[in-house]
């Protein structure tokens, strides 16, 4: 019995977050479009609400290629891996009070650990496929996410500071007065451009630069390998934008301290937010022109890793002289 | 029956069920759909032309610096954490270790800085 409830509910987090995958996509083409001023997909269903199922039932039903010359099961398994520890860090994202998978006391840790291991399947990918576009778009994407893993783990020290948990429901309702992203206002937009490398998006996407690497480290893959990578990235996109809801943006508290804003659900205030950070990424993408290599690693150790240490040496001075420590 | 360590042990489960559900998806494809390969499309991508050599021989070594640097930097943040969680029961004299500490991988840092490791030319 125990266990049948632990699979229902694993089964209740993993295909609203499949389906929130496909619909992310198709809301990129529709916004891209809409900023270029096209109409983007509109054939499959209404309005082309039906097109990420087609997407994915073409995906599925095409050949898979295993290259003569690649690791077969190392191969095999980068896509599974990623596909993996994409859905593995959902198991302790709160969505409302109390609506949790496991609510680790720990949680802040787990999540670095697992998106450290995120590395992991864009290097085997890349190694395993001997094809020199991947393996330099896997070295290229590897650099770019341990650089910023770096700022990444240094903001987050800040808003530890802050809340005193690594929990993370009670860093969100140690927001209750206030949102972090107000006083640490500068840090939040430094977490957003970091995470924006993390996932290597537009304007960091180096990886996947069409035009001399073809499309990074996956180009080998095909049919379910080549949409099991993008399932991944695409969960680890929602994923962050979670994560600077939760760190920065009041996780599911309402707006203001308003007694009608309470009787909306705090599942739809935490979607609201999330969605309003994942248009940001796609609004960057289409306005952005590319970043260069050596300025992208340049912003990252020279500009974000500084900053990020001096402003955590200010906020526990800060703290501790004021007394303000939680 | 009580168990010991229930959040992890709910998590193990998500783990497992995970994992099988990725290998299930690449493996009905893999299946169910028809498989046609021939020697053009099993070798290796290279804009058409034939893979000359492997492509595993030489990459920049700066790749590898960054990796080291990456290294030093992280182990000092996960010194952090507990640091930062912990403030409150160590008053002044563990901010000041924690100061020194910093002030010495900062005085690292600018060495890095000044002797090109962090350059991209």
């Amino acid at each position: 019995m125990y266990f049948i409830y632990i699979i229902l509910k694993i089964i209740v987090i993993i295909i609203p977050l499949l389906i929130s995958v496909a619909y992310l996509t198709l809301a990129e083409r529709k916004v891209m479009a809409a900023i270029q001023r096209r109409k983007g997909p509109n054939v499959v269903g209404i309005f082309g609400l039906l097109q990420p199922l087609a997407d994915g039932l073409k995906l599925f039903i095409k050949e898979t290629i295993l290259p003569s010359s690649s690791n077969l099961s190392i191969f095999i398994l980068a896509p599974i891996l990623t596909f993996f520890l994409g859905l593995l860090s959902w198991c302790i994202i709160p969505l409302g009070e109390g609506l949790v998978y496991s609510d680790l006391n720990i949680g802040v840790l787990y999540l670095l650990a697992i998106s450290s291991l995120g590395v992991y399947g864009i290097i085997m990918s890349g190694w395993a496929s001997n094809s020199k576009y991947a393996f330099l778009g896997a070295l290229r994407s590897a650099a770019q996410m341990i650089s910023y893993e770096v700022s990444i783990g240094l903001i987050i020290i800040n808003v530890l500071l802050c809340a005193g948990s690594l929990n993370f429901t009670e860093i969100v309702l140690a927001q209750q007065a206030i949102w972090f992203g107000i006083p640490l206002f500068p840090i939040f937009i430094m977490f957003y451009i970091s995470i924006l490398a993390e996932t290597n998006r537009a304007p960091f996407d180096l990886p996947e630069a069409e035009a001399e690497l073809v499309a990074g480290y996956n180009v080998e893959y095909s049919a379910m390998g080549f949409a099991l990578f993008f399932l991944g990235e695409y969960a680890n996109m929602i994923l962050m934008c979670s994560l600077a809801v939760i760190f920065f943006l009041g996780g599911w508290l309402p707006l203001f301290n308003i007694n009608l804003f309470f009787w909306i659900p705090s599942v739809i205030w935490f979607g609201l937010k999330v969605t309003l950070l994942l248009f940001g990424f796609i609004w960057v993408r289409s306005s952005f022109p590319r970043y260069r290599y050596d300025q992208l690693m340049r912003l990252g150790w020279k500009v974000f890793l500084p900053l990020s240490l001096a402003y955590i040496i200010l906020f526990s001075g800060l703290l501790i002289s004021l007394n303000w420590l939680p | 029956m009580k168990l010991i360590f229930n959040e992890y042990l709910v998590i193990f489960i998500f783990f497992i069920l995970a994992f099988i559900l990725a290998t299930i998806i690449y493996m009905l494809s893999y299946i169910l759909v028809f498989q046609k390969s021939d020697q053009e499309k099993v070798s290796a991508y290279e804009c058409g032309f034939n893979p000359f050599e492997d492509a595993r021989i030489t990459f920049d070594i700066r790749f590898y610096l960054v990796a080291i640097l990456f290294l030093i930097f992280d182990l000092e943040i996960s010194f952090l954490f507990p640091w930062s969680i912990v403030l409150l029961n160590i008053s002044l004299f563990g901010f000041l270790t924690m100061m020194i500490f910093l002030i010495i991988l900062t005085i690292g840092f600018i060495y890095e800085w000044f002797k090109g490791a962090l350059e991209w030319e």
